[in-house]
């Protein structure tokens, strides 16, 4: 009854907001036929009407049909063209009821036909939504309501908005609704000292999406409020200039991470042991290659690991590519130390045949290699957005970093490395076998680069040329950053990432790139030895 | 084989020999078999995309041959591999001709591996299929593009994504790829939008490196720049490969496919097969086939190819179709023809039609570009295609854009008396501008 007094109104939306504070819903029955006109829709337009339709019923029921659509789960039977959730399982389709998503067995895919959605009624239908939740009782759904209304705002819905903030208690929530409701004020017709509030509380949350809002006003009011909003815009212009330079940093920071993370493999075998190894790419390749194999085994036999999969492919990729460089420094590298030309050719050879053998083996069709949960999205710290696999990966680099620097300073093994690398005769009459050690040395060397790939394998495609993408950038990092010093590598590793990101807004990516290069080849013939150049007797060696 | 040749045929051959060892060669060759190139790079970075092409060549051929063959002999396939190394791609295409004499080629992906064979086919005056959507602006005699022109791919996405069907799109960011294809069709796009009246700043227009995999300062780019209040798309002829990260990065900053729609022209069923399409789901292609589409022709071929390949999970894709289609043109002008001789076949085959796998018939124009259907397909979780939209009829490959200053006089028509690739229609004269 509620529902009918709130109809006199005259307001749908009000409507639907009375039903929505009270428990009191609109009767199945009624939906029903609404959602059954599914069925015979013609095309996108037919479907939006019905959608609205639906939509002005104010029934939150409705929301389980509506975002079935948008996902691409509504079906219809054909023989009685009754409408249903689907979930669609191999051959077959696992039914539901539209309304109460109560099991209504299963059809052959042949027996259904999908109702089609596209990316407007998508927007359509999250508009609408958006509304609905927003009396709902998760804090996270009248979040993201007020978000969508926040984007998409409408100036009918001020007064539903208004009660919401009256009932909200959370303060978050609180203050996205009433930026909800700002953003919808400035588009009614309410007075000017309405909308120059709406434009303070606009412009204290910034950003792009209140600027675009903001430019909206700008275009259409005229006399304080249009000074207002250019007054507003401006000083949100300059913060988002200073946001802007920290997000560039960022980028910069989290590129020189992945440069960091390819080359330091490199850092050890061409760095430490002076070996020129083109099939470094590579290694990086098999360590991503391993880590879909790992995915792979997973996804057929335990699905609930999933979000340990990387996990476990990292000490696998370790091995993987330690043990193919153990043979590598074994078969081919010791019998050419001191050749550095030959070097250079037969590993370029080696990468060439790994190459080919993946090829081979997997395709040479790129493999899936899944993001886990815990490396998907976003958050946003203040006007800067930042991705969870990008950070992982800083946070991974450097954990690998130290570690490296752990095992080189501070372990008989990193010592005697060192010592090898110092004077190998020296080291030799000491006792130390110094074949062994080139060989563990190249292995290591090759691990990490081996589990480069499977940080890598999160943010690049996994095809047999991943390495190729990488070998040009890694011997760019370690010669920059001065050849034998790992910190030097960090350094490097950095500097080109934020240089590069500086230049790519101004210079375009491939431009940029070039400059990059153009940079370093004029550092270099300053400063021959890099940024932190090896002194003392190793250098001459 | 030779235990079973008739005794007349190795009398024949003997005094062929006799006859000189360099004739008896090709006149084995032609009374065997006919044999057919196979130019695709089975090696190298193009490997990816140019193996199926290969496979599906090979699948055409043997189909034929269980048919019954050509002119009453057997085709003959003669595979080579280019490697994705672009001089090598005009050795191996003189080799095909001039070694095994074959009497057509199909093959070729990039344009730069097409430019660069094209003075070979002149040459050796032989026949190029060339099944890859490209950025037109070219019409040569000896080659047939069964692929999309722009006007058959890239305008259409941009009709559609401009309707209101389609987002009534305001702003426009073009992403490319760093080389011919791309930049051509950008330049085609751009004097579209703005002859239909889309500003100057409304249009963004960038570039990348070839496989490109950081993308967070464009995808901030194009953020902003969709931030503006106006309706905001992008249209994509980013390059295979570097697609992945871009959509990833898109997901990860959580620009969804109902505010910034992405409609790429590169990224198709082989592409999607085993990736994680979760970041790409909504986001659009545009294509002249998808592996989607529901007709019994398309059906049969899928069933077919899937048990040629013993892998009920292979997938067909717009370039396979193209071949498919570019085949059976050649097949049928051939029969028409009477003979594989490349003169008689190329003024056969104009006129030529053939069924597509989308339901209808595609022509070969006097052009040397066919006519196709285009359709618009959404990309869901199993790496399909669902057509949200296609146009009503046939659309005839346009080689000489309308919309570039020099290039909107020119027309092509390769039949007798005109014959000529790059007629000037304001001028009156044959080579308004390089055959190439």
């Amino acid at each position: 009854m509620r529902r009918n007094a709130a109809f006199t109104f005259a307001l749908a939306i009000l409507s639907l907001l009375a039903i929505l504070v009270s428990p009191a819903s609109a009767d199945e029955a009624t939906l029903r036929p609404v959602v059954a006109k599914f069925a015979t829709v013609k095309n996108f337009s037919q479907t939006e009407a019905v959608v609205r339709e639906l939509a002005a019923t104010g029934d939150p029921a409705v929301g389980k049909p509506l975002t079935a659509l948008s996902e691409g789960d509504l079906y219809f039977r054909k023989s009685d063209a009754a409408v249903f959730i689907g979930k669609e399982s191999g051959q077959t389709v696992k039914l539901a009821d539209p309304l109460t998503a109560v099991d209504a067995g299963e059809a052959a895919k042949a027996e259904v036909t999908k109702v089609k959605v596209n990316n407007s009624l998508r927007r359509v239908i999250r508009d609408v939504l958006g509304t609905l939740t927003l009396g709902a009782a998760d804090p996270a759904a009248r979040l993201a309501a007020a978000q969508t209304m926040f984007k998409a705002p409408d100036a009918n819905s001020i007064e539903a908005l208004d009660v919401a903030i009256l009932d909200e208690h959370i303060a978050s929530v609180k203050l996205q609704l009433e930026q909800a409701r700002a953003s919808a004020v400035l588009v009614s017709d309410l007075p000017a000292s309405e909308k120059l509030a709406a434009i303070t509380v606009l412009e204290a949350r910034g950003g792009r999406d209140a600027l675009s809002l903001l430019t909206a006003v700008q275009a259409r009011a005229d006399g304080a409020v249009k000074d207002a909003a250019t007054a507003a815009i401006d000083r949100i212009n300059s913060s988002l200039a200073l946001w802007g330079a920290a997000q560039n940093v960022w980028y910069g920071i989290s590129l020189g991470s992945v440069l960091l993370l390819a080359a330091i493999g490199l850092a050890i075998t061409f760095g430490v042991m002076g070996v020129i190894n083109m099939a470094h790419g590579e290694m990086v390749m098999l360590g991503a290659y391993t880590t879909y194999v790992v995915q792979e085994v997973i996804r057929t036999s335990a699905p609930g690991l999933f979000d340990w999969s990387l996990a476990i492919a990292l000490p696998l990729a370790f091995l993987v590519a330690a043990a193919v460089g153990f043979a590598i420094e074994r078969g081919i590298i010791r019998f050419l130390y001191g050749r550095p030309l030959e070097t250079l050719l037969a590993t370029w050879g080696v990468s060439l045949i790994l190459q080919q053998a993946v090829r081979t083996i997997f395709g040479p069709t790129n493999r899936e290699v899944g993001n886990p949960s815990w490396m998907s999205g976003a958050f946003e710290l203040g006007q800067l957005s930042i991705t969870w696999n990008r950070l992982w990966i800083l946070v991974f680099a450097l954990a690998v970093f130290f570690a490296l620097l752990f095992v080189m300073k501070r372990t008989p093994w990193g010592l005697q490395m060192r010592a090898v690398t110092a004077s190998r005769r020296m080291a030799a009459s000491m006792g130390i076998r110094t074949p062994w050690v080139d060989a563990l040395t190249f292995a290591l060397g090759s691990g990490i680069a081996g589990i480069a790939g499977v940080a890598l394998s999160q943010i690049d495609n996994v095809s047999p040329n991943l390495g190729q993408g990488y070998i040009i950038d890694s011997f760019m990092v370690v010669v920059f950053g001065g050849v034998g010093n790992l910190w030097g590598t960090l350094v490097g590793a950095l500097s080109l990432g934020i240089l590069n990101k500086f230049l790519e807004p101004y210079a375009g990516a491939v431009l940029g790139k070039i400059l990059v290069l153009v940079l370093i080849i004029l550092f270099i013939q300053k400063r021959p030895r890099g940024l932190f150049a090896l002194k003392g007797r190793a250098v001459e060696a | 084989m030779r235990g079973i040749q008739t005794t007349i045929r190795s009398l024949f051959a003997a005094g062929a020999l006799a006859a000189g060892l360099s004739m008896a060669a090709p006149a084995m060759a032609q009374d065997d078999t006919i044999k057919v190139g196979i130019l695709h790079s089975l090696s190298g970075t193009m490997a990816i995309s140019e193996t199926t092409l290969k496979d599906t060549m090979l699948f055409l051929i043997d189909e034929q041959n269980k048919k019954g063959g050509l002119l009453g002999k057997k085709l003959e396939a003669v595979v080579v591999d280019p490697a994705s190394d672009w001089p090598l791609f005009a050795e191996k295409a003189r080799e095909l001709i001039e070694k095994d004499k074959v009497a057509a080629v199909f093959g070729c992906w990039t344009s730069v591996s097409r430019k660069s064979v094209l003075p070979v086919f002149e040459e050796l005056n032989n026949l190029l299929f060339y099944p890859v959507q490209y950025e037109g602006e070219e019409s040569q005699r000896n080659v047939f593009y069964t692929g999309a022109a722009p006007n058959q791919q890239a305008i259409p996405a941009v009709d559609y994504l401009m309707s209101e069907e389609g987002g009534s799109v305001k702003r426009w960011v073009l992403a490319g790829t760093d080389y011919v294809y791309p930049q051509t069709t950008n330049k085609i796009l751009q004097a579209y939008l703005e002859s239909k009246g889309v500003a100057k700043e409304d249009i963004m227009v960038n570039y990348t490196p070839f496989g490109h995999s950081d993308w967070q300062t464009i995808v901030t780019d194009i953020k902003n720049f969709g931030s503006a209040g106006k309706k905001t798309a992008v249209v994509s002829t980013v390059n295979g490969d570097a697609n992945v990260p871009f959509y990833k990065e898109l997901a990860n900053q959580g620009i969804k496919a109902e505010d910034i729609p992405v409609v790429a022209f590169s990224v198709g069923e082989e592409e999607l097969a085993g990736l994680d399409t979760a970041p790409l789901v909504g986001h659009l292609t545009a294509w002249n086939y998808f592996q989607s589409v529901d007709v019994p022709e398309n059906e049969a071929f899928i069933a077919a190819w899937k048990e040629y390949t013993k892998n009920p999970k292979r997938v067909t894709n717009d370039p396979m179709e193209a071949h498919v289609i570019g085949f059976n043109m050649w097949v049928k002008a051939v029969e028409k023809a009477g003979t594989t001789d490349p003169d008689a076949v190329i003024d056969a085959i104009i006129g030529v039609s053939v069924p597509n796998l989308s339901g209808g018939y595609s022509t070969m124009m006097p052009n040397h570009h066919i006519t196709k259907p285009v359709l618009i397909g959404e990309i869901q979780t199993d790496g399909q295609m669902e057509t949200v939209w296609q146009t009503s009829g046939l659309v005839v490959g346009d080689e000489w854009s309308d919309y570039l200053p020099d290039s909107k006089d020119l027309i092509s028509d390769w039949r007798a008396p005109m014959s000529c690739g790059n007629f000037n229609v304001a001028t009156g004269k044959c080579g308004g501008k390089g055959v190439n």
